[in-house]
């Protein structure tokens, strides 16, 4: 497939100069660490794993590392802060399927993370008269109940766009944390206690998943975490990621080009939601305590915050966000009575000097285009006038 | 009009600079059209659109035969673009009917009318801008995949073999249309032609029965209409049918091989491109006065 046994009806007629001017617009679009994503890309394959299971090591190692300067202690247990911070970056991950692949604005995903965490608490907790079933099998039922109470928003109200979108997504979030203020059943602010774990004993006889005892909550979450990743760059890398993202790009043409664009909305809807469930119990696992008064409008925009901040679109940027929108207040224990007013600053400047937030890699949507990139890039090594043709940040990373 | 269908340019002479005539049949092996060469695959029939009071398309029926180019052209606000959309599903008829292989496209969906076989371009170019040119591509191939969210998830053998076999599509319609060589560059940082010609191939790879165009040109030089000319009529010579809406009289005398006219909505005439440019009904409506200045 190169390019010179190509129709010679269509004269390519891009000159030396287009392509450097071109080359010139991308660079100065990189933004502050240029050439990182071009490294990266530039890597082998292999390389890449290797790095990837290195950064992975590191982060499970973190809580015994406890490395100064970062930890947050004294003020906080780091180990707990960790957990949360992983919470958090699992919401992001699950929002950005939403909001950074889709476009889909939702403002009320506090809503999903509510319900995956009453649902944990509720089959759980002794002040639950309900049913009792090991706190695990909690987990997929979270995500099961959170799925569906998104396709339940979704199929209504995903004909709405942009604004109305919003507004409706941010009544739900408001709904669920009213709905559980007043049913009896959900006990309001009283709540539940003592919700339930995963089973296991160390040596000595101890619970190992204690609520203050942060490293095995937060193990377990950076391997869902894990596995969530893993599954979503499946998706991203295939029909479904391209359709979330023509979507997001042109809705009306995507229509047009054969994308049923509504369906697609309602699973990244529903696939968001799910994430956001499975979530909200793994937090009411590691709190141990689930109350009406943890899921306000203002927790489902920081959720967003996060979002957008680590770089909407790009999943490894949205656990970035998430890992830092919980973190900040817990380093910065002066500062955390002010941290919506200091992630409000943040966000105006981060969209000024950085719209595609910190990390704002765009992410391969073809499961085998590196190979294809790569073998373009061969060939174009042939053609003189092309000269260094620099590949688009983000190109065929599958991070 | 079935004489019109004869191909007017050299074929082998194509071949040899290397045109890949075989492109329809690399993108979509399994393509199939019942309907035979020169008879009606689109069937417009009594075409009425209403916006208020206001009767942008009036009662309008014409075909579109299987292996022409069909010119649609008539003066601004003659109810080109109405006529298209409502082809398309983007508007919903007020009465009349649109046919597809006798099979009736009103009401549907519009990703199943370009499932059907109906694609189209956009008069202002509708990108994918933060997808590379290939994606945008692999975008309209995936309108044939039949891959789940389930089996993307779990990576099962049928996503995998589309995948592979998509690049290769996608590779073959950017070549096809002489872009091949950017298929890595994000389409919003793609040189206007390439664009236009991008937005073709995305057409294309929906594996469509009839292309409609919607003032391709629009913004390009002599040259590059040139070119374009080229382009369409190799598609043609693929085996795909085209609807072109133009304004650039030279093209699309050039190029087509039937031209219907509109005027304010109503059909004025219906005729190959010789006969249109005498046609007086046409000359007063839309061409102006000098002859000469057409051709």
């Amino acid at each position: 497939m190169s390019t010179t046994d190509g129709p010679t009806l269509i004269p390519d007629d891009a000159s030396a100069q287009e392509i450097a001017d071109r080359e010139a617009r991308m660079r100065r679009r990189k933004g502050w660490f240029p050439g990182l994503s071009d490294k990266w890309n530039a890597l082998p394959r292999q390389t890449q794993w290797l790095i990837l299971i290195v950064v992975v090591v590191i982060a499970y190692l973190l809580p015994i590392l406890n490395p100064p300067l970062i930890t947050t202690e004294p003020g906080n247990n780091w180990q707990i802060a960790l957990a949360q911070m992983s919470v958090y970056a699992l919401v992001a991950v699950g929002l950005n399927v939403v909001v950074g692949y889709a476009g889909l604005l939702d403002l009320g995903y506090v809503a999903f993370f509510a319900l995956g965490s009453y649902t944990a608490a509720m089959f759980t907790s002794p002040d639950s008269p309900y049913v009792h079933i090991p706190y695990l099998w909690t987990l997929p039922l979270a995500m099961a109940v959170a799925m569906f109470f998104g396709v339940v928003l979704g199929v209504p109200t995903l004909r709405l766009r942009g604004d109305y979108l919003a507004i409706v997504t941010l009544g739900f979030g408001e709904i669920v944390r009213i709905l559980a203020t007043i049913i009896p059943a959900m006990k309001g602010q009283v709540g539940f206690q003592n919700v339930g774990h995963p089973p296991g004993t160390d040596s000595s006889g101890q619970t190992i998943f204690q609520n203050s005892n942060g490293t095995p909550w937060y193990w377990l979450t950076l391997t869902i975490i894990i596995l969530v990743l893993l599954a979503a760059g499946n998706l991203e890398r295939s029909r479904v990621g391209r359709a979330w993202i023509a979507i997001r790009e042109d809705e009306d043409a995507a229509e047009i080009m054969g994308v049923p664009t509504f369906k697609y909305k309602v699973w990244a809807f529903a696939i968001g939601a799910s994430v956001g469930g499975l979530s909200g119990a793994l937090f009411a696992g590691q709190v141990g305590f689930v109350n009406n008064q943890k899921f306000d409008i203002a927790t489902s925009i920081l959720f967003v915050a996060a979002v957008v901040m680590g770089g909407t679109g790009n999943k490894v940027g949205a656990i970035l966000g998430g890992a830092l929108v919980a973190y900040i207040p817990l380093r910065f224990t002066a500062i955390a009575e002010f941290k919506y007013l200091i992630f409000g600053a943040a966000l105006v400047v981060i969209m000024i000097f950085r719209p595609g937030g910190l990390l704002p890699a765009r992410q391969s949507l073809l499961a085998y285009g590196r190979l294809a990139y790569n073998k373009l890039k061969g060939a174009l090594g042939d053609i003189p006038a092309s000269g260094k043709v620099v590949l688009e940040p983000g190109k065929g990373a599958d991070k | 009009m079935s004489e019109a269908i004869e191909p007017d340019i050299d074929v082998e002479a194509l071949k040899e600079q290397g045109v890949d005539l075989e492109v329809a049949e690399k993108v979509a092996p399994e393509r199939d059209i019942v309907t035979k060469v020169g008879e009606a695959l689109v069937q417009v029939q009594d075409l009425t659109i209403k916006f208020g009071g206001l009767t942008a398309l009036d009662n309008v029926t014409f075909d579109i035969n299987r292996g022409e180019i069909l010119g649609l052209i008539g003066p601004n606000g003659a109810g080109k673009t109405t006529c298209f959309n409502a082809m398309t599903g983007v508007y919903k008829p007020t009465s009349g009917k649109v046919l597809l292989e006798g099979q009736l496209l009103n009401g549907l969906p519009q990703h199943r009318i370009t499932r059907r076989g109906l694609a189209r371009t956009f008069q202002n170019i509708r990108l994918f801008g933060e997808m590379t040119a290939l994606e945008n591509v692999v975008v309209g191939l995936d309108a044939r995949h039949r891959t789940s969210v389930g089996g993307a998830l779990l990576r099962l053998p049928t996503h995998v073999r589309e995948e592979k076999t998509a690049i290769e599509r996608g590779m073959a319609l950017l070549e096809f249309v002489g872009i091949a060589d950017h298929a890595h560059f994000l389409s919003r940082h793609l040189p206007y032609g390439y664009q236009r010609r991008l937005e073709i191939a995305r057409a294309l790879a929906t594996d469509p029965k009839v292309l409609c165009l919607d003032e391709p040109a629009a913004g390009f030089n002599p040259a590059e209409k040139e070119e374009l000319m080229a382009l369409i009529r190799t598609i043609r010579d693929d085996g795909y049918t085209v609807l072109l809406i133009e304004h650039d009289m030279k093209l699309v005398m050039g190029v087509t091989d039937r031209i219907v006219v509109l005027e304010f909505g109503k059909k004025i005439a219906d005729a190959l491109p010789k006969i249109i440019r005498d046609d007086p009904k046409v000359i007063s409506a839309y061409l102006g006065e000098p002859e000469d200045d057409l051709a």
